[in-house]
């Protein structure tokens, strides 16, 4: 056996905590070690060609790097030694930099730590032995979980490309937060303008199927090959009959609240969120329906040209096999109300959050588009945006920046001068303006002196109501002096969270989230929108908060990395997986009742007897199996039981 | 200084058998943030909590380390669905066990640091690490 050490520099990023030379030097009196080398960049193009060389000229069977997080660079080292002609599995990392350099200052006792990793790893190494992997058929149907704007882009481009994407989208029509907005920042664009026809698009694209009104409930297997159920959720209405034609919504006599607008308006118990929505199918919103509360009514049967009303339906389940996984599941409002008191809580009428306020200004809205005061219907004098509700605040939990509101404020408060003439006095208070997008720092300059907004640098105390005018009062800290403003209508940039039911989606498909449900990205520059688990992808708002150009973009590229995937007929599946050594199997069937995927099977032996067998291409590798051996007859390739010990003894050692 | 007390002042050894998924990967974070962390534990890394073990632990204690820690997913976050849960019940019981076997409770424990949670793998460690320095290296062991 020949082993050969590299250590990396990383610059300075491990050489300047780490002696990497002095270990470099010592490991070469390790067992089975004949050549060690210090490199200044390992992953580099030179490196790689030191490793590749020295594996040629050197005869190395073994090769350990010494750098970086194997989550880093793993796949590039193993390409590496596999290029050289060393099965990729007789590589390990030693990870002295993330778990390492980075962590201490001296520089000694740095050195002394990381030359036990690079030890655990050389003996890692010693004991490995070269894998395999095996293929799979691909399923190259995929899954589109969110139908906004993110994930109508990423279905519309795997559709063009030729692959059936159906989307799941929990609200009975696709469009998510842009179908509620006015206009679009830095253009002031017309949001629907820009978004129906894609909805449409995506209705009308024969690859694509859309099922709104359904959420994913449970998610079984792995990369090409996923079985997904699906609750479609009982509308009560049978959509292969229901034309949309709102006539039920006129004649509903029974009001709820109009969550597409809201809360701004009522609307019915029979409902459709907006005109332009796809599908256009009605839903019967059940605890609001007087039919459902209090046995009778039945309007909305009887006026139905369709006969499409059914108040039998129930939640229906259908399970489909899907190759990939795209979650677009976007955000939801802050909901600022719970948060802050100081603000009123929700108590006052004339203070509205930016969603409300994007719903007042939409032709198509509650107001037919004018902007009022809630309290009286009085048009607004004076006009007062708040910035950072709900963001950069830690004491609501929300240390993040929401990315959208800098922006979508100013489009506001430029809408506004245009919906309420130049005689309305219109205030931003903001705390620094966040404008790093193409052409949005010439939006906020263009609302500061072509609109005559008056941006005032100062976080808002608080709010409340005098004479019949809500007065805030806050700090102008470039002024250094306290001011007080008798506003009519006050607008909260409110911030955005992450979806509902955002970390439960994340636990049926075993993906990693973060502490505010945002999905975590597989790496944030190298794999942005993979996530750890293979064939499930992000694009959007899901993964953390985003404008429209930006999840459009990512959406886009998701859809690149999808096809990527499924451009292949076969897929390499991992090789360090379970296997049984049938000749100790007392078949006792506990790795069949442990394992998640089911993986190990009763396997006929020819005395007659059954001993387990892992079936190779299902088997994920997690290892449950092999802890729970009684008889210790499984073992795990790439992380066998004595690999395990061999690193606890290098360890452990003096 | 006499041997013994020198024996009793040395700093401890931890070792530290994370799952490849959350707690690597939020000690990875740690390190990416450059979250100070103590010298002396070292980190074994296993595809998930449920491949590991009890006797793993055992043999750590056995081969000279004065605690072990098991970190992986949250309940409920496993990337292989349930693994941690599995480790949990095994680890429980280890947990209780390990005082008759003359093992103070403090030099063991089992937890989880999800991926994102670099801060908590921070304070974690350096906890584990300085209960166990504060009882010293394991002497006169059997185990």
């Amino acid at each position: 056996m020949r082993i050969g050490v590299f250590v990396c520099h990383c610059g300075s990023n491990i050489a300047g905590t780490v002696d990497c030379h002095a270990i470099a030097e010592r490991a070469a009196e390790l067992k089975d070690v004949v050549y060690t080398e210090d490199v200044m960049y390992t992953c580099s193009e030179p490196g790689q060609a030191g490793i590749q060389r020295a594996i040629k000229e050197k005869g190395l069977t073994r090769v350990v790097v010494a750098s970086c997080s194997p989550q880093m660079h793993e796949v590039t080292f193993r390409r590496c030694v596999e290029d050289a002609g060393l099965n990729p599995h007789l590589f390990e990392m030693a990870n002295i930099r993330e778990h390492c350099s980075w962590i201490h200052d001296d520089m000694p006792r740095a050195t002394e730590k990381a030359y036990d990793i690079i030890k655990m790893a050389v003996a890692k190494v010693r004991t490995a032995e070269p894998l395999f992997p095996n293929e799979v058929d691909v399923n190259k149907d995929v899954l589109v979980i969110g139908g906004g704007v993110a994930g109508i882009q990423t279905a519309l481009d795997l559709a063009d490309a030729g692959l059936q994407v159906t989307i799941v989208e929990r609200e009975s029509t696709i469009g998510g937060t842009m179908a509620r907005l006015d206009k679009t920042f830095p253009t002031i664009d017309c949001s629907a303008c820009i978004l129906t026809p894609r909805m449409v698009d995506a209705a009308h694209h024969q690859n694509i199927a859309i099922m709104a009104y359904s959420e994913v409930d449970r998610v079984q297997g792995y990369v090409g090959n996923f079985v997904v159920d699906i609750k479609r959720r009982a509308a009560m209405v049978d959509w292969t009959r229901c034309i949309g034609c709102e006539l039920c919504v006129q004649k509903c006599p029974a009001h709820a609240p109009d969550r597409f607008n809201v809360g701004l308006a009522e609307s019915k118990a029979i409902y459709i969120p907006f005109p332009q929505a796809v599908p256009k199918r009605a839903v019967i919103q059940t605890e609001y329906c007087r039919w459902f509360q209090q046995g009778k009514c039945r309007v909305c049967s009887r006026v139905c040209p369709a006969d499409a009303i059914d108040y039998e339906q129930k939640d229906t389940y259908i399970q489909r096999n899907f190759g990939a996984i795209v979650v677009a599941t976007g955000m939801d409002v802050f909901p600022w109300e719970e948060y802050y008191p100081q603000y009123g809580g929700g108590s006052i009428p004339d203070v509205i959050s930016g969603l409300q306020y994007e719903r007042m200004l939409n032709a198509s809205g509650p107001t037919g588009g004018h902007v009022h005061r809630i309290s009286n219907h009085e048009e607004p004098k004076n006009v007062v945006f708040i910035q950072c509700v709900g963001s950069r605040d830690e004491s609501v939990g929300r240390p993040y920046c929401s990315s959208v509101c800098c922006m979508y404020t100013a489009k506001q408060a430029i809408l506004t001068r245009n919906h309420c003439g130049p005689e309305t006095n219109i205030f931003v208070f903001y705390i620094d303006i966040r404008a790093t997008g193409k052409g949005y720092e010439e939006f906020i300059k263009r609302a500061q002196t072509e609109f005559n907004v008056n941006y005032v640098r100062g976080r808002v105390s608080k709010l409340y109501e005098e004479h019949g005018k809500v007065m805030v009062r806050g700090m102008d800290t470039l002024l250094g002096q306290q001011v007080e403003i008798p506003a009519d209508l006050v607008v909260l940039a409110t911030g955005t969270t992450s979806a509902e039911g955002a970390p439960q989606l994340a636990q049926a498909l075993n993906i990693s989230y973060d502490e505010f449900g945002f999905f975590k990205e597989s790496h944030p520059k190298l794999r942005p929108v993979e996530t750890n688990t293979a064939g499930v992808f992000l694009a959007g708002a899901c993964q953390a908060p985003k404008d429209i150009p930006t999840s459009v973009a990512q959406a886009s590229g998701t859809a690149s990395k999808v096809l990527g995937l499924l451009s292949k007929d076969k897929l390499k599946t991992s090789p360090q997986i379970a296997v049984v050594d049938q000749s100790r199997c007392v078949s006792c069937w506990k790795c069949t009742d442990v394992c998640p995927f089911s993986a190990p099977e009763k396997q006929s032996q020819r005395d007659g007897s059954q001993k387990s067998h892992i079936i190779e291409t299902v088997c994920q590798g997690c290892g449950i199996c092999v802890a729970t051996c009684p008889v210790n007859c499984i073992s795990l390739k790439g992380f066998t039981t004595d690999s395990i010990i061999d690193q606890i003894e290098e360890a452990l050692l003096a | 200084m006499t041997a013994q007390t020198e024996t009793r002042t040395r700093p401890v050894k931890v070792i530290a058998i994370v799952c490849n998924w959350c707690s690597y990967a939020g000690a990875d974070g740690a390190g990416t943030a450059r979250l100070k962390q103590p010298y002396n534990f070292r980190v074994l890394r296993v595809p998930c909590t449920g491949r590991i073990d009890p006797l793993l632990a055992l043999k750590a204690f056995q081969k000279g380390a004065d605690g072990v820690l098991i970190s992986g997913c949250h309940p409920g976050d496993c990337h292989y669905s349930e693994g941690n849960y599995y480790a949990r019940r095994k680890f429980e019981l280890l947990d209780r066990m390990l005082p008759h076997l003359g093992v103070e409770s403090q030099r063991f424990k089992y937890t989880w640091v999800s991926a994102s949670e670099a801060a908590r793998w921070q304070s974690v460690i350096t906890e584990f690490v300085g209960h166990v320095q504060e009882l010293g290296p394991r002497e006169g062991r059997a185990l």
